[in-house]
């Protein structure tokens, strides 16, 4: 059995399978942080506690309306996106002057009230959610048993990246969004709803945060820390790939997920702060990140 | 002049006797301080429903000791030893703190250890796992009350190399607490003739175990020992039947889980799963009925082991301060000691030199979803493990306080 630094060849392959999922993670929420401060300038750190909230809706969608997987990949994106829109009218945009700063605030504020909230009424035990019947079980691919539902959340998110990338890059709307994040001021004398817009991009932020969360649901437990253990990787993650780059978020997202899968089989115990030892060695490097552009 | 000297013994007599009265009860109040993780990984175990066991022990003993009040206070130490031991520094220097109570995670618990053997507070720790509490580590105002490290790993370890399961790999938390239990385990199943093949240390708390299930499966053990706890285990065990783990063949021994882990993971997934208790609440009559006054404080929630252990520590405690007349730290421990505990938690149990209390342990199995009659109707009892079988021997631990 050939032999790489001690590890046999075929349990690499599954760890950096193993790792490729996570990343699907990072990437699909990197995506929507990316998005947000693109276009709004604002950090938002609430992105952790949507992608739990879309968890959650997903589990009560289940618990007291019937509803299943499946309607829950587009139920919970829509209501955490409604929600979303409903800060951001009713909070943010008080903010778009101010430093980032505030921003950060608020949504670190906003974070932590969610968090507290489903914490006093549901514990951190967690919920369970069960796999779909139409993605359970799993192949043996020889080197590993993979869950079907696994290698579903590598394709969806996937899927996600690839949507949200042609709708930002290919269509009209993407075009008034890109436009926008480079001179708003000159957009809205077109006569473009520029408000609007960054309305539907803090949404649609949010909506992807619930869609990871909907993914999330039946392999980690459903329990209200499930994003604060996420959201610091994937600001590490947004970091690295450079804060307002659509395509460094994905790309970062998932090679950082490769990479971390690396250290659990060669150093298990740094898994957890890989991460930011990249994310330090870049920004003493390319502070811009990398596919970023400095302003 | 005769009246001068009799006034001046009567008023030197009043001061003895006044001095005498305030050295009773330090600051006029004995404050017991609840100190453990209310919003992590840990928080479902103990949190909140340790804090109601500690003001139930104190309601029934009377709300009051050698005339003075008695007050529970409580904080969250967010598994985080520097922020322990910042509370209970300024519990006892500022807030008149008499005892620190509960106390999981054993790295935090290590740190309050030390701080209250240095200023001499009495240490009651229900929840904190390692065994060095009593080992090394030991000291003279602590009672480790529930269960350790070296009961679990006996009771389980034993029981299931003893079932056939010869070969084991660890997946460990590290930390404190993940090192005792895996060092603790790793000994016993060698003194009952089984191996051990490798161990994987994942960072602690964590969420994702399907690399380190991977690792573990790739080794070919009959059996996989979760040295963790909490939420940890809990996603440990999900994640193993999800890959495809257990159902290939390897079995799961959890070496510390509680009745709140099976109430989460649900009977289908937990069933057939063995361990070490040290208490249930639907034992005897005794134990039912103080459960069930204990689950109409706590959302209807049974308690756990360690919360039915923070009051029967609470209680010993302050029985202790009334025999002993002062809530001086050292006076008190040596009360709890000469006194021995029977209530509804322990029959015959005792504190020993080293500040462990044994008291019988039992093996437990997780009953299918049909042998199961009702919510939380979990455990079906193997074995009444005996508290000197269970508990490691006092002259084992290398605790310097044994001769």
């Amino acid at each position: 059995m050939v032999e790489i630094l001690g590890v046999p060849i075929q349990a690499l392959f599954g760890q950096l399978l193993l790792g490729l999922i996570n990343g699907s993670f990072y990437a699909v929420l990197s995506l929507g942080l990316a998005l947000i401060f693109g276009l709004l300038n604002i950090i938002n750190f609430a992105h952790g506690a949507q992608y739990m909230m879309g968890a959650f809706v997903a589990w009560l969608s289940l618990r007291y309306l019937g509803l299943g997987y499946w309607y829950a990949l587009v139920i919970a994106p829509l209501v955490v996106g409604l929600f979303g829109i409903l800060i951001e009218r009713l909070l943010l945009k008080h903010l778009y002057h101010l430093d980032h700063l505030y921003g950060l605030l608020l949504t670190f504020g906003l974070a932590l009230i969610f968090e507290g909230i489903f914490r006093e009424i549901y514990g951190i035990s967690g919920q369970p959610y069960a796999v779909p019947a139409e993605l359970a079980g799993g192949y043996n691919l020889g080197f590993m048993f993979l869950p079907l539902y696994r290698g579903w959340v590598v394709v969806a998110a996937f899927a996600a990246c690839l949507g949200t990338w042609l709708l930002i890059e290919k269509t009209k709307l993407g075009s008034y969004l890109r436009a926008a994040t480079e001179n708003p001021k000159l957009v809205q004398a077109f006569g473009i709803n520029v408000p609007l817009l960054v309305t539907l991009t803090y949404g649609f932020g949010a909506a992807l945060a619930a869609f990871a969360g909907v993914l999330a649901a039946p392999i980690y437990s459903v329990n209200p820390l499930m994003g604060s253990n996420l959201i610091i990787v994937v600001f590490a993650v947004v970091v690295i790939g450079g804060m307002g780059s659509i395509l460094g978020a994905v790309v970062t997202g998932f090679g950082l997920g490769l990479i971390e899968g690396l250290t659990k089989v060669f150093y298990p115990e740094a898994s957890n702060t890989v991460i930011f030892v990249i994310m330090a060695i870049v920004l003493l490097l390319k502070p811009a990140g990398l596919f970023g552009r400095t302003a | 002049m005769r009246r001068g000297w009799t006034f001046l013994a009567g008023a030197t007599a009043t001061m003895l006797l006044a001095a005498g009265a305030q050295a009773q009860v330090s600051d006029d109040v004995v404050k017991l301080g609840v100190l453990n993780d209310q919003s992590g990984v840990y928080a479902d175990l103990a949190g909140h429903g340790s804090v109601e066991a500690a003001r139930m022990a104190v309601e029934d003993f009377g709300g009051t000791v050698l005339g003075k009040s008695i007050e529970v206070i409580s904080a969250d130490h967010q598994n985080k030893p520097d922020v322990g031991a910042n509370i209970v520094n300024q519990w006892i220097d500022v807030d008149q703190v008499d005892a620190v109570v509960d106390v999981p995670t054993s790295s935090v618990a290590l740190a309050v250890q030390e701080i209250t053997r240095q200023k001499n507070r009495v240490h009651l720790n229900s929840t904190g796992g390692t065994s060095d509490l009593t080992g090394k580590a030991c000291s003279p105002t602590t009672a480790h009350w529930t269960y350790d490290t070296f009961a679990l790993a006996n009771g389980t370890g034993r029981a299931v190399v003893q079932d056939g399961g010869e070969s084991w790999f660890f997946l460990t938390a590290d930390y404190a607490f993940g090192h005792a239990l895996e060092r603790d385990t790793a000994a016993a199943v060698e003194a009952a003739g089984g191996q051990v093949l490798g161990t994987v240390r994942h960072p602690f708390p964590n969420n994702d175990f399907s690399s380190f299930l991977l690792q573990a499966q790739a080794s070919g053990s009959n059996v996989i020992g979760l040295a963790n706890a909490g939420g940890d285990t809990i996603n440990a065990i999900k994640q193993a039947r999800e890959f495809g783990i257990t159902q290939a063949g390897q079995r799961l021994a959890g070496l510390l889980i509680f009745l709140s882990d099976i109430h989460s993971l649900g009977l289908e997934t937990a069933q057939g799963l063995v361990l070490t208790t040290g208490f249930y609440w639907d034992l005897d009559d005794e134990t039912r009925a103080w459960s069930k006054r204990f689950a109409e404080r706590n959302n209807g929630r049974m308690p756990t082991m360690v919360q039915a252990g923070v009051y029967s520590a609470v209680l010993h405690y302050l029985r202790a301060i009334e025999a002993a007349g002062t809530d001086e730290a050292k006076a008190v421990m040596a009360k709890m000691k000469e006194l021995p505990i029977d209530d509804f938690f322990a029959k015959n149990g005792k504190l020993r030199q080293d500040g462990r209390m044994v008291h019988d342990m039992y093996l437990v199995q997780v009953k299918t979803p049909e042998e199961s009659k009702g919510p939380w109707d979990y455990y079906k009892i193997l074995r009444t493990i005996p508290g000197d079988e269970a508990f490691r021997p006092l002259q084992d631990g290398n605790c310097p306080l044994v001769q």
